[in-house]
């Protein structure tokens, strides 16, 4: 039985993230649950990083619960598999530059760093739905491709930052907001969302549940 | 590129959706999980649920709306009306609301569009402003537009910028209920000193109201309530329109 585990660290909308997976688990045979325990995340078939907030304070979070090495067996070590959400993706990297300069997990290489509003007009946050740009044919955009239309296909973001990444073919999708924009990372059994899937209605749906059924990302 | 929004919002009196003329003469237009259920599936970009409840006792059958709603509808929910403090927020996100709206409290209170932003983020903190036309400028009212405060509403509306709001609701009070149109020279003025988005709200009633709110009010969301609610169009006929008139929107729901 998969026992899928959302980690809580004090961030904010673990309820939303719960819900969609709930929505999901409902057909199969797939227990739900939201942790900080350590035997239950090393119990865990599928983990799960959501991530409202600032960078630091949801690093930090996270050092305080003594998750972090926990995360890196089961996640590293084990090869499980792991979705960071929002800034749980933007903490995967090196280094986060909101508010000063912190150390992030450094599961993925490269900085986050804040989004340039290079025309006038260009509001920050990077709030609503946006387009997404397939720039890899990975395993899992196949089998999600499988499941929804990625024609134009659109999902919800809301952030202030962006994830740069040291090795672009770890870049799967992408968006435009004046510049371009890292909307969904991959490495090996990791990845990670700068739009919340959650909250991106049939799409958001479609992916998560790719998630829980791709064998290899 | 980033899309136009478009919110219909849930007005919910003592736990059954209404929508009033000019805040008064309310009208029942059913139940509010089950509207937001429909609206999700047929494109709204987000759902606003405004509780006009007048005692607080009733209150508590607004977070149950959102618990159901949240449980089945998986596109942004934004909920206000009589929220006072940090509790009162966290009681709504804690079931599953994405963002919160303050009004009249944050007038009294303006610290707590920054506590609200430092304890959620700013993306969770809309500030809402009612606003009503006063010779050349324009005043803000609160208790469901009875109060006017006196405030100018451009002033205001940086003012809670600056405090950390992640989003400005602007309804027109002069607009609101009248079927003629967004108040455009507002909703520009503001969107334009503004960072942070603007939601045009208030007077809808023809598919052009909707495109102006975009291209003359440089709204980066457009709300309504009544010509959705009594189904003169649906999202969808709005988003076409809006496409004809090059504003992108969303129309992805439309196939899967």
């Amino acid at each position: 039985m998969s026992l899928i585990s959302i980690i809580d660290y004090g961030s904010g909308n673990i309820k939303s993230v719960y819900n969609a997976f709930n929505y999901l688990c409902e057909e199969g045979k797939k227990k739900l649950i939201v942790t900080n325990n350590y035997s239950e995340i090393k119990k865990s078939t599928h983990i799960i990083l959501p991530g409202v907030g600032a960078f630091q304070s949801c690093i930090s979070g996270l050092k305080q619960i003594s998750v972090r090495e926990v995360l890196e067996e089961k996640v590293l070590n084990d090869k499980t598999p792991f979705l960071g959400i929002c800034v749980g993706m933007q903490m995967l990297a090196t280094v986060g530059h909101e508010n000063g300069i912190f150390s992030g997990l450094n599961w993925i290489k490269g900085e986050v760093k804040k989004i340039k509003p290079t025309i006038n007009k260009l509001k920050i946050p990077h709030m609503g739905w946006n387009e997404l740009e397939f720039k890899k044919d990975t395993n899992f955009i196949k089998e999600l491709r499988k499941k929804t239309n990625l024609e134009r296909v659109t999902a919800y973001f809301v952030h202030s930052y962006n994830f740069f990444l040291e090795n672009e073919s770890e870049k799967v999708v992408t968006t435009k907001y004046g510049q371009e924009i890292t909307a969904m990372v991959s490495k090996s059994n990791i990845i990670g969302t700068q739009f919340h899937p959650e909250k991106s209605h049939n799409f958001g749906l479609a992916f998560l549940k790719t998630f829980l059924e791709c064998e290899e990302f | 590129m980033l899309k136009t929004r478009i919110i219909p919002c849930l007005d919910v009196n003592n736990g059954r959706v209404v929508k009033g003329i000019n805040f008064v003469n309310l009208k029942d237009a059913g139940d509010p999980v089950e509207q937001a259920s429909i609206y999700s599936k047929n494109g709204a970009d987000e759902i606003t649920f405004l509780d006009i409840t007048a005692t607080h006792e009733k209150r508590n059958a607004m977070v149950d709306i959102i618990e159901k709603t949240a449980n089945q509808c998986f596109v942004p929910l934004t909920v206000g009306g009589g929220i006072r403090n940090i509790k009162d927020m966290k009681n709504f996100l804690s079931v599953g609301a994405d963002k919160v709206s303050i009004n009249s409290s944050a007038i009294k209170d303006p610290n707590l569009i920054t506590k609200g932003a430092e304890k959620f983020g700013n993306q969770c903190i809309v500030v809402a402003i009612d606003a009503k036309k006063k010779s050349n400028s324009w005043n803000v009212y609160i208790n469901g537009g009875r109060i006017d405060t006196g405030l100018d509403a451009i002033e205001w509306a940086e003012k809670a910028e600056s405090l950390g709001a992640g989003e400005i609701l602007l309804t027109s009070m002069d607009k609101d209920g009248t079927n003629s149109g967004f108040d455009l020279d507002l909703t520009k003025i503001i969107s334009k000193k503004l960072k942070i988005p603007v939601i045009a709200s208030g007077g809808v009633g023809s598919l052009d109201d909707f495109v102006d709110g975009v291209k003359f009010g440089g709204a980066s969301a457009l709300l309504a309530a009544s010509v959705f609610h009594f189904g003169k169009f649906t999202v969808t006929e709005v988003k076409k329109h809006l496409i004809s008139n090059g504003i992108d929107v969303r129309m992805d729901y439309t196939k899967s």
